[in-house]
């Protein structure tokens, strides 16, 4: 394995397709320079995530995971993303039981517009889950 | 399974910071990949032609682009693959433009960041599944927002097509922003002459149904089949008897009502018909400063009233209509001067809004067209503009500029000379913006021909000194300060979204951004479209607009609606639900969370209890998949077994 490629964690986004989805794809138009540990997984809706995905996703070898939906009240769908609120915060605050560190997981609104809140929410997140190093032996 | 993956160059944009050959030469390693290659333009007719090509003499079954968004290509490419005979399910897009090499450095981390990119789209077009549309009937009405100049001309322009209009109007009269206005630059044409015969058009079209007075309660459905509620509000007048004589306004004792029309530069009565070009010319009763409803007791109006319109026991009204389509054109609002202390806003009665000073300058104003001093009605014969109220201002969280205040304040400063030839008019300016066809002419005439002095820099403070107002202020060119004793000052205050911008945007499940105007589908290309089929914007609502370019939008939006209703049918979205009928137990939880009901209790033959999706009803969220128990419930094309396919290509090699 390269040094650069042992350096990079595996970061797994969810991301709404309607809000957070754009909200990256205008960070890239506006070349807002991010981390490059993020693999994204578009989703219709926040609420489309099963909680049993991130789960999933932490204990089979992702680093971190973030999700992002539409921002309260904005939601493409009505309220797909206050379920997504709900089961969300609920896993969070699950993940220490299963032995997880909750920091490695992090839920956020970002709307289509929102290219530079984009970048913040992936330099940050990426920050955080450095921090705490690699979850699983390689 | 032969998986082909194209990844495109997109010239330099994505070949200049990742290595699309090592990304091709590792996608043939895929278990699964039967063909992969890099091609220059990959949207181009002939990177689509490769694709074809390579469909057929590699006999493909599933096709992966890595490219720019999906966003951006995704029906492009469906249409390809759909050429070349596969369903357009079959095929999935990696984005390795805007996720990977417009925004990452290193062009060895994104090289392997494309390829897991590339890796997760081709394990998710591995279990993809052909869908296919249905198609349902559309009702060819629609429905039109807002009444102002954008709202007219869309409105007008489907009515000419053919379709029928329902427009709702919040205020009592339609006409919006335009119909206040005394002159429109840069020709200075008089607005209402060049509005007015729009608004009857709007009002004499048999196609059109105005709902004056009235706001959106509820919104239900989708493209093609929208159930609207509308709540007429209650104008306490029965506007089938009222003729818009005007008696009872004369006649009303309450002579202190604010007026909403002229944002406030005069009084009103408290039953008033807002402008005399007004349609309807309807009068209406504001409650809020009534007698009838403040003090109990008056009922002039009633005793007046010739034909006996007058019910203060009037309420409001729902009324449902059915629509295929909605143009929003809710406008716009503006920033309240209140907080510019520094200004003195609110506490001086000579430091007023340009658009009062728009009202004092119309003949149909609150004083017929004579400019004055609202403290002691004297003729002022020195003006201060002052550009940039609020815009442009960070602090203020108004960091956008307001797009026409340069040009209307140009247009008063000339508009003043004319009234008032002796006076002398002054502009506090930041920069002049004036990119439009004969502005920057027209605002050189302000100065040259008009003597208006223009002063680069920003007024620090205003205070009063006898009857003047003192206006202390920078001028960032000479590099001196300036105080100038004014008789009257003008305020060109922040354009900001409609009141209440963010709750129609909720009703509409359309997007606003972090200043509550709306988001438009894609910034240069799909401008009066939104991400929800069937709702489309024009004028201000999206952002700071002038007349032109809000008339211009009102038209392309009445073109989109146009062409969506040359067909009969519409192709349903076929990625929506679908139930397992074999593992569902009959729980019914997703019946219960479904934000559209789409989803009912069934019963089998045998007996058996299941939900049913309504496949017309159901909009592809996927919160039923996420809250049934036992995964009997799939959203088409984002399953469990895709979305894990793509976790399990990022963790798991």
């Amino acid at each position: 394995m390269s040094e650069v490629a042992s350096k990079e964690l595996r970061i797994v986004g969810f991301l709404c397709n309607w809000c957070s989805y754009g909200g990256a794809d205008t960070a890239g138009v506006g070349r807002f320079k991010q981390p490059t540990d993020l693999r994204i997984i578009r989703v219709p809706c926040s609420g489309r995530v099963d909680p049993m995905f991130v789960v999933r996703a932490l204990i089979t070898g992702a680093d971190g995971v973030l999700v992002s939906g539409c921002h309260p009240r904005d939601c493409h769908y009505t309220d797909g993303n206050f379920y997504a609120r709900r089961r969300l915060e609920m896993l969070k605050r699950l993940l220490p039981f299963l032995g997880i560190d909750g920091k490695r997981f992090h839920y956020t609104w970002v709307s289509a517009s929102e290219g530079q809140r984009w970048q913040q929410v992936v330099t940050d997140f990426t920050k955080q889950v450095h921090t705490l190093g690699p979850m699983h032996q390689k | 399974m032969r998986v082909g993956v194209f990844i495109c160059h997109c010239g330099s944009n994505i070949a200049g910071t990742v290595d699309v050959a090592k990304v091709a030469e590792e996608a043939r390693k895929m278990p699964g990949v039967a063909y992969a290659t890099a091609y220059m333009y990959t949207c181009s007719e002939p990177g689509q032609k490769e694709i074809t090509d390579a469909i057929e003499r590699d006999k493909l079954d599933r096709v992966v682009v890595a490219a720019c968004s999906p966003r951006m290509h995704e029906n492009t490419f469906r249409r390809t693959v759909m050429k070349a005979g596969l369903n357009r399910y079959f095929f999935e897009q990696a984005n390795i433009r805007e996720h990977v090499s417009w925004i990452g450095l290193d062009k060895e981390l994104n090289t392997k960041k494309a390829i897991d990119e590339v890796r997760m789209a081709v394990e998710k077009v591995k279990r993809n599944k052909p869908l296919f549309s249905t198609s349902f009937k559309v009702n060819k009405r629609v429905l039109v927002l807002g009444g102002g100049v954008a709202g007219m001309q869309a409105a007008i322009d489907c009515a000419d097509g053919g379709l029928e209009v329902i427009m709702v109007e919040k205020s009592p009269s339609i006409g919006g922003m335009m119909a206040r206005l005394d002159k429109t630059f840069p020709t200075v044409d008089c607005s209402i002459c060049i509005l007015g015969p729009k608004m009857v058009d709007v009002a004499q079209h048999d196609l059109i149904k105005l709902h004056a007075y009235s706001e959106i309660a509820e919104i239900k459905g989708y493209v093609g089949n929208y159930q609207i509620k509308i709540r007429k509000k209650p104008t306490y007048v029965d506007w089938t008897k009222c003729t818009g004589c005007g008696l009872c306004m004369e006649k009303c004792p309450t002579k202190n009502a604010y007026d909403h029309f002229n944002f406030g530069a005069a009084p009103t009565r408290a039953i008033n018909i807002p402008f005399p070009q007004a349609i309807p010319k309807k009068a209406t009763i504001d409650p809020e400063f009534c007698r009838q409803f403040v003090k109990g007791k008056c009922g002039v109006c009633a005793k007046v009233c010739p034909t006996g319109a007058i019910n203060y026991e009037m309420q409001e009204e729902i009324i449902t209509e059915d629509v295929g389509a909605i143009i929003t054109a809710t406008g716009y609002g503006l920033m309240g001067i209140e907080n510019f202390k520094e200004y003195g806003a609110g506490r001086y009665p000579d430091v007023i809004t340009g658009i009062q000073y728009e009202r004092f300058l119309n003949a149909s104003g609150p004083t017929s067209g004579h400019i004055i001093r609202p403290s002691d009605h004297e003729e002022p014969k020195t003006i201060v503009f002052i550009s940039c109220v609020g815009s442009r201002d960070k602090s203020l969280g108004v960091p956008y500029c307001s797009n026409f205040c340069c040009m209307y304040i140009a247009k008063q400063a000339i508009l003043t000379k004319d009234h008032i030839p002796d006076s002398q008019s002054y502009v506090f300016y930041m920069d002049i913006r004036s990119p439009g066809k004969g502005y920057d002419e027209f605002t050189r005439r302000a100065q040259e021909e008009y003597g208006a002095k223009y002063i680069r820099g920003r007024v620090s403070r205003i205070y009063p000194k006898g009857k003047k107002m003192v206006v202390r202020g920078a001028d960032t060119l000479l590099g001196t300060q300036v105080e100038i004793e004014a008789d009257l000052v003008v305020l060109g205050n922040a354009v900001v979204s409609a009141e209440g911008a963010a709750q129609m945007a909720e009703k509409l499940h359309i997007s606003y951004d972090t200043h509550g105007f709306y988001v438009e589908s894609h910034p240069k290309l799909r401008p009066v479209e939104t991400n929800t089929s069937g709702v489309y914007l024009a004028g201000a609502c999206q952002g700071p607009k002038d007349i032109p370019a809000s008339v211009g939008q009102g038209s392309a939006a009445a073109a989109k609606v146009l062409a969506l209703f040359s067909k009969d049918m519409l192709e349903s979205d076929p990625a929506i639900a679908n139930v397992n009928i074999n593992t569902c137990v009959g729980c019914l939880k997703c019946v219960k969370t479904c934000p559209f009901q789409a989803i009912v209790e069934d019963t089998l033959r045998n007996g058996k209890k299941v939900a049913k999706v309504i496949e017309t009803v159901c909009a592809g969220c996927g919160v039923c998949t996420s809250t049934c128990p036992c995964g009997a419930i799939q959203l088409q094309h984002f399953t469990d077994n895709q979305l894990l396919a793509e976790v399990n290509a990022i963790c798991q090699k």
